[in-house]
């Protein structure tokens, strides 16, 4: 696995991981499907086995999809003794998913995060927040885990994965850390600074630093910006509960912790990794396509 | 009518001043902005009063603007960005009828009146992809002073569209163009090509009215503005020798009218 402090510059890097199901066998399945969410920022690949989560990666996007689609699945098929022949149907999602050159065929990650997070947090969610690395997006859908409305950011990294990863370069702290630093400040939570753009944002900080701030009140103040952002979607759309987020973002209590308060509601909990519910959400569309007769002719 | 004024623009990377006396220039001064405004106005305006010759209480007025006109404490009046930019550049060109003023975090077009007032604007606030912060970042990311992006823009004549507007985004996205080796003067092109597209789409917002003008510190930037020719597809852009002037001489002009 590459941890952050492999490389001290990068503190940006959050931490790649792949997982395996021990108590899953992949060899009397019906049905192998592979979610393969090639993001802006980020990659997962998802192994189902007959529905259920047999093994995952996340990693770094790399400079190009189809790579990045590759590494993610071998990375995710390391775990295992599956060959990759076995697989039956491979859904593409995500910024990338027309590149996955392995793939079936392509969902829009809207519909796979939506049915991703009712998988992950269950069929009780109505409203999913997934925060990635340059999208936030805003679903609203129903106990199947069908898309009914949905909203999106512009083409702007104010409030995304990609903007934090920005600041935390700046303020050379770690992005696994933010969440908790920014609460570690003593004094008065500051207000926040600008949430229109990153790059003026990033301007205020400096000046802040410049007079004095400590790195915690800076993080606050930026964390309640992202927040501020964030709820500007949100709260454009009726938000129903259960309230689930997804992507990268929902690790992050930093922003979380100040975004709930806002919206007056709280966010379902999760064991899974919140970053592979689009990837998630493809298997398991491979699998609904399988169990149909509509899987790859054999 | 024998008058000193003074127009102080505050603007978000420089301050400002120009002294004018019976409507021509006769001081101007320039002080990085910084964190203190108060401490980069006051040396402004000290720099544009000993270049002028003049004793402080010779100005008569003084008339505030920019995005830090509240901490020009000594202005009589205060003027807002289009106004200023419009009277500035009617100032240096009479006859220009379509302004754009393109700063360091702003950017900005107005329509204007024979008299220099501003009839309808468009402004990019709040986001730097239509401002020089843009080129700042997309510098960085090629590893080029911001001086010679421009020069550096001039060797090129490839189109490669920039898909991103967000300055973020583009800069990793010129992080894959550096990837895939592109040439930097082709990077430079299609950075210098996105972000005129972007003003230039602002000012079609408001009609394209000949003469056109532009101020702003940007303006400095040739490639910029062969891009700006490109994009508009006009022959010509009239800017004033000194562009970063122009709010604050339109402040001037400004203080001088309301006296």
């Amino acid at each position: 696995m590459a941890m952050a402090d492999e490389d001290k510059k990068e503190f940006w890097r959050w931490t790649e991981s792949n997982w395996k199901n021990p108590d899953i066998d992949w060899k009397p399945a019906q049905y192998i499907t592979i979610g393969i969410d090639v993001g802006s920022v980020s990659s997962q690949a998802v192994i189902m086995v007959d529905g259920r989560i047999y093994a995952y990666s996340n990693m770094r996007t790399g400079s190009d999809s189809p790579n990045s689609a590759r590494n993610a699945l071998k990375f995710a098929l390391e775990t295992t003794d599956l060959p990759e022949d076995r697989m039956d149907f491979c859904i593409g999602t995500g910024y990338g998913r027309v590149n996955v050159p392995f793939a079936d065929r392509s969902i829009t990650e809207i519909a796979c995060h939506a049915r991703g997070a009712n998988f992950i947090y269950g069929p009780q969610v109505r409203t999913v927040l997934d925060v990635g690395g340059q999208d936030i997006k805003a679903i609203q859908c129903d106990e199947k885990g069908k898309v009914t409305n949905f909203l999106m950011n512009d083409k702007c990294a104010a409030g995304t994965g990609r903007g934090m990863e920005v600041f935390s370069e700046l303020l050379g702290v770690s992005i696994n850390d933010v969440g908790d630093k920014s609460f570690q400040y003593q004094g008065e939570e500051p207000a926040a600074v600008s949430d229109t753009c990153v790059v003026y944002a990033k301007s205020e900080a400096t000046g802040l630093l410049r007079k004095g701030w400590a790195q915690e009140e800076v993080l606050a103040a930026y964390c309640k910006a992202m927040a501020n952002r964030i709820y500007s979607l949100v709260d454009r759309i009726v938000v129903k509960p259960e309230f689930a987020v997804t992507g990268g973002m929902a690790k992050n209590r930093g922003v979380m912790d100040r975004l709930m308060p806002m919206i007056g509601m709280e966010r379902m909990k999760t064991e899974w990794d919140t970053q592979i519910a689009g990837a998630a959400g493809a298997a398991l569309f491979g699998y609904a396509l399988c169990q149909r007769g509509k899987g790859r002719k054999k | 009518m024998k008058m000193i004024t003074a127009g102080i623009d505050c603007g978000a990377k420089n301050t400002k001043t120009i002294i004018m006396k019976d409507g021509k220039i006769i001081g101007k001064g320039m002080q990085l902005t910084g964190f203190d405004q108060k401490q980069a106005v006051e040396k402004s305006l000290e720099a544009a009063i000993q270049v002028a010759g003049i004793a402080r209480d010779d100005i008569e007025r003084i008339c505030g603007t920019g995005s830090g006109k509240t901490a020009i404490s000594m202005a009589n009046d205060n003027v807002n960005d289009i106004k200023a930019m419009s009277k500035g550049a009617h100032f240096f060109f009479p006859d220009a009828r379509t302004v754009a003023d393109v700063g360091a975090e702003e950017g900005r077009a107005a329509k204007i009146d024979e008299n220099g007032n501003p009839i309808d604007f468009a402004i990019n606030e709040k986001c730097a992809a239509g401002a020089g912060a843009f080129i700042e970042a997309m510098a960085n990311a090629l590893e080029v002073p911001i001086e010679e992006m421009g020069p550096l823009c001039m060797q090129s004549d490839k189109e490669i569209p920039m898909n991103a507007q967000c300055a973020i985004f583009a800069e990793s996205e010129v992080v894959g163009l550096i990837h895939a080796k592109t040439a930097k003067p082709d990077i430079s092109k299609a950075i210098h090509d996105s972000m005129a597209g972007r003003i230039v789409s602002m000012i079609r917002r408001i009609g394209v009215n000949e003469d056109i003008a532009m101020i702003g510190g940007v303006g400095y930037n040739p490639g910029f503005m062969a891009a700006m020719l490109r994009e508009l597809k006009v022959e010509k852009i009239c800017i004033p020798d000194e562009p970063e002037y122009g709010a604050a001489t339109g402040a001037a002009v400004v203080a001088a009218e309301e006296a």
